[in-house]
């Protein structure tokens, strides 16, 4: 384990020396901000993520001080830290929109009509792919599914779902969007926030909205609904058991088929206690 | 088959999310039962239960917390895997966001099972309201005294953090989400050691995926055999079938496994009307296709590996006949090289040029070796890869060149994609680019092997 204590101890107002061109107050409140997240974990490291999207909620894309502030808070190198905010798609390398308007164009949404919707969209805004209005408001993304594959097509703004989606309806929600109108996604908060905001919430500082809008859309529900209309229901525990108990001999910790979470590849892998680790082969 | 809800069975209510809600509905009494009982008896009732692991793998959950080494004083982790993300699988978001007490309350009959005083439920940080009602659940436990200090005075204690990721979908794979966790790039780590060893800081560790986490509370109140009298004889208890593309009513229907896809698509009104099955992927787009011929395979995981694919997470992505296979499977392969990783060379460089290679064949300028370049591709990949992202991403083309030959034959006889991507849209349009893979080959292209 690493050690517990930023090898940079914070100090009142910030670091010592900074390297940031922040000004003293919001030095102060990303540094009482940046501590908060250290010390949710055992090891301050785990909270270089949360910190870099504290970062984007003040500067709205990881920015140069954002990536000292970071290596200094922790004590490592701002190209450790670089390293890290290259990696992961929703740290942003340059200013991003008020709003980041992404469109699935994965395969089930892409045939379902997102491919239409991007390029009707791209058409409508006049930029591409990750690439940010004159205005500011919208900077526009292809993404990966988002795990809402059964509300096809599906656009998310500021990772709110707005699903069941249109050429008209997205090109509607983009100029309500660059009027500064609010909008409400279909499962989400009441309306949607800003990036900053939205990068804050994802930094672990909740909101207060966790109670605003639904529970579940309908596809969410279409198997409850039939159950409900056709009175089934899981058995009830005095149910008389009718499977039996694996008999099983559990690998070696730690040797060849002691973890899981990959995908088989030979029908062998589907067999308990058969599967070997990953790039097994290669060797 | 009927359907079976369980995890599902307090989504329609008002505010379903709210703790409230879920004790109203009987929530919190595995926990209360799982406190009385020595945490051994509570890994062997997961055991007996058969759960498997619900993340794709179907690795047998209580197995997995049997393999940690004996308490040496030391921490020791659960990690929740909630960062769904392989393309079609939609089931553990709409679970978190209708009822994350169900998660919370499974983390912590795991975390009292394994001996764990510090869990962590890792979400993908593009989801922002199922990371706000996550918070929020936690928050209301710690109030009831479900989490935290001695809870109902049972001397056990808990912590629960929940983490947002940032975008990237090898942070699915369980060690790679470790160095995630511990404010690293994502990258998968060699195993052994496995997690259960060496997970979390060098500490044993568990990592669960959501939906196995949050079908344990049912198992510990109603008993092992109760969740072993649902499914096949290997496959059992209830799962999340989660149903999508050309379907009439798409969604999630939670099932004993076992269930085919033809007594789904029955619940949910068949394919899209006036359409017909053309292919379909059991388990998400790392499992090789399915058509109609398989519309009676058993969905467990038995029945699934032996025709040939993978039960995965029970992602049925339904593609009716004016879906072009090339289409969506280069589309599927430009996924795996934005998200590969770029630790290890064949998954690094094959995904490129699987994507390279595909591109050119969708905008009608493939040649006649391409389809075995594409093959040989697949075979230097497929064994060789670090993790399994770069197995994935072999199993959509190896399965679609085997079943659609003669389509992809077509596209580099035709010079060109003989389909109107139009019609497979759910509305009329005027594609503004005849072949979608043409256009990419610039704009999406251009990125090389690493992840962005």
């Amino acid at each position: 384990m690493r050690a517990t204590e930023p090898a940079t101890k914070p100090v009142e107002g910030g670091p010592v020396e900074t390297r940031t061109r922040y000004d003293a107050d919001t030095l102060a409140a990303l540094t009482a901000d940046a501590t908060a997240i250290m010390e949710r974990y055992p090891d301050p490291r785990s909270g270089l993520l949360p910190m870099l999207h504290l970062v984007q909620s003040v500067d709205g894309y990881v920015s140069r001080d954002g990536i000292l502030f970071c290596a200094e808070m922790l004590g490592i190198t701002a190209a450790e830290v670089s390293a890290v905010a290259t990696f992961y798609t929703q740290y942003k390398r340059h200013p991003n929109g008020t709003y980041t308007v992404g469109v699935c164009t994965n395969t089930l949404c892409a045939v379902m009509g997102g491919d239409a919707i991007f390029d009707e969209l791209s058409d409508h805004l006049g930029v591409g792919h990750d690439e940010t209005t004159d205005d500011g408001a919208i900077t526009l993304e292809r993404i990966e599914c988002n795990a809402a594959c059964d509300y096809a097509p599906v656009v998310m703004v500021n990772w709110e779902f707005f699903d069941n989606q249109t050429p008209e309806t997205a090109t509607a929600l983009a100029d309500k969007l660059r009027l500064g109108e609010d909008v409400a996604p279909t499962r989400g908060a009441a309306s949607v926030c800003s990036f900053k905001q939205m990068s804050r919430i994802l930094a672990g500082f909740p909101d207060g909205r966790a109670d605003e809008g639904v529970g579940a859309g309908e596809p969410t529900l279409a198997g409850l609904k039939i159950a409900r209309e056709r009175g089934w229901t899981a058995p009830d525990a005095e149910a008389p058991a009718t499977g039996e108990s694996q008999a099983e001999v559990p690998p070696v910790t730690g040797a060849p088929g002691s973890s899981a979470q990959r995908q088989p590849t030979t029908p062998a892998d589907t067999e308990v206690g058969k599967d070997k680790k990953p790039g097994e082969d290669a060797k | 088959m009927n359907l079976t809800p369980v995890l599902t069975d307090t989504w329609d209510k008002d505010h379903s999310w709210r703790l409230a809600t879920y004790e109203g509905a009987g929530g919190y009494a595995g926990l209360k039962k799982a406190l009385t009982m020595e945490p051994a008896d509570l890994v062997q009732a997961v055991k007996d239960s058969g759960l498997r692991g619900r993340g794709g793998a179907g690795f047998p959950t209580g197995m997995k917390w049997g393999f940690l080494p004996p308490p040496d004083g030391g921490p020791r982790y659960l990690v929740v895997n909630a960062d769904e993300s392989e393309p079609g699988t939609c089931k553990d978001i709409p679970l978190m966001l209708a009822s994350p007490q169900h998660l919370i309350e499974g983390v912590a009959i795991t975390s009292y099972a394994i001996g764990c005083d510090h869990a962590f439920i890792y979400v993908r940080g593009e989801v922002l309201h199922v990371y706000r009602r996550l918070l929020n659940a936690v928050e209301e436990a710690y109030e009831a005294g479900y989490l935290g200090k001695n809870i109902q005075g049972s001397g056990f204690d808990l912590d629960v953090t929940v983490h947002a990721g940032a975008g990237a979908y090898i942070c699915g794979e369980e060690t790679a989400l470790l160095d995630s966790l511990e404010g690293l790039r994502g990258q998968p780590r060699l195993k052994p050691p496995f997690p259960a060893v060496a997970g979390l800081y060098a500490r044993p560790t568990v990592v669960n995926n959501v939906e196995s986490i949050a079908s344990v509370p049912a198992i510990v109140a109603k008993g092992a055999d109760w969740f072993s009298s649902m499914g096949t004889e290997k496959s059992q208890g209830h799962g999340l079938f989660s149903l999508s593309g050309h379907v009439t009513r798409p969604g999630q229907y939670e099932a004993p496994l076992g269930i085919t896809l033809r007594e789904l698509l029955d619940l949910a009104g068949g394919v899209r009307a006036g359409h017909e099955l053309k292919f379909w992927t059991p388990g998400g787009s790392s499992t090789p296709i399915f058509t109609q011929d398989h519309l009676d395979v058993p969905l467990d995981y038995e029945s699934v590996g032996a025709a040939g694919s993978m039960l995965g997470t029970r992602a049925l992505q339904i593609f009716d006949e004016s879906v072009c296979v090339v289409r969506a499977v280069s589309r599927w392969t430009d996924f795996y090289a934005h998200e590969s990783c770029g630790k290890c060379t064949p998954c690094r460089e094959g995904t490129y040029w699987l994507k390279q290679v595909l591109h050119r064949i969708e905008a009608g300028e493939g040649q006649d070796s391409d389809l075995d370049l594409l093959l040989d591709l697949c075979d230097n990949i497929l064994g060789r890869a670090f993790c399994a992202l770069g197995d994935g991403a072999t199993s959509p083309i190896t399965s679609s060149v085997q079943l659609f030959r003669a389509e992809y034959q077509a596209h580099i006889d035709g010079h060109g994609c003989p389909f109107d991507p139009s019609a497979s849209a759910l509305f009329p349009y005027t594609p503004k680019t005849t072949s979608p893979g043409a256009a990419l080959v610039g704009a999406v292209g251009a990125g090389t092997g690493g992840h962005r």
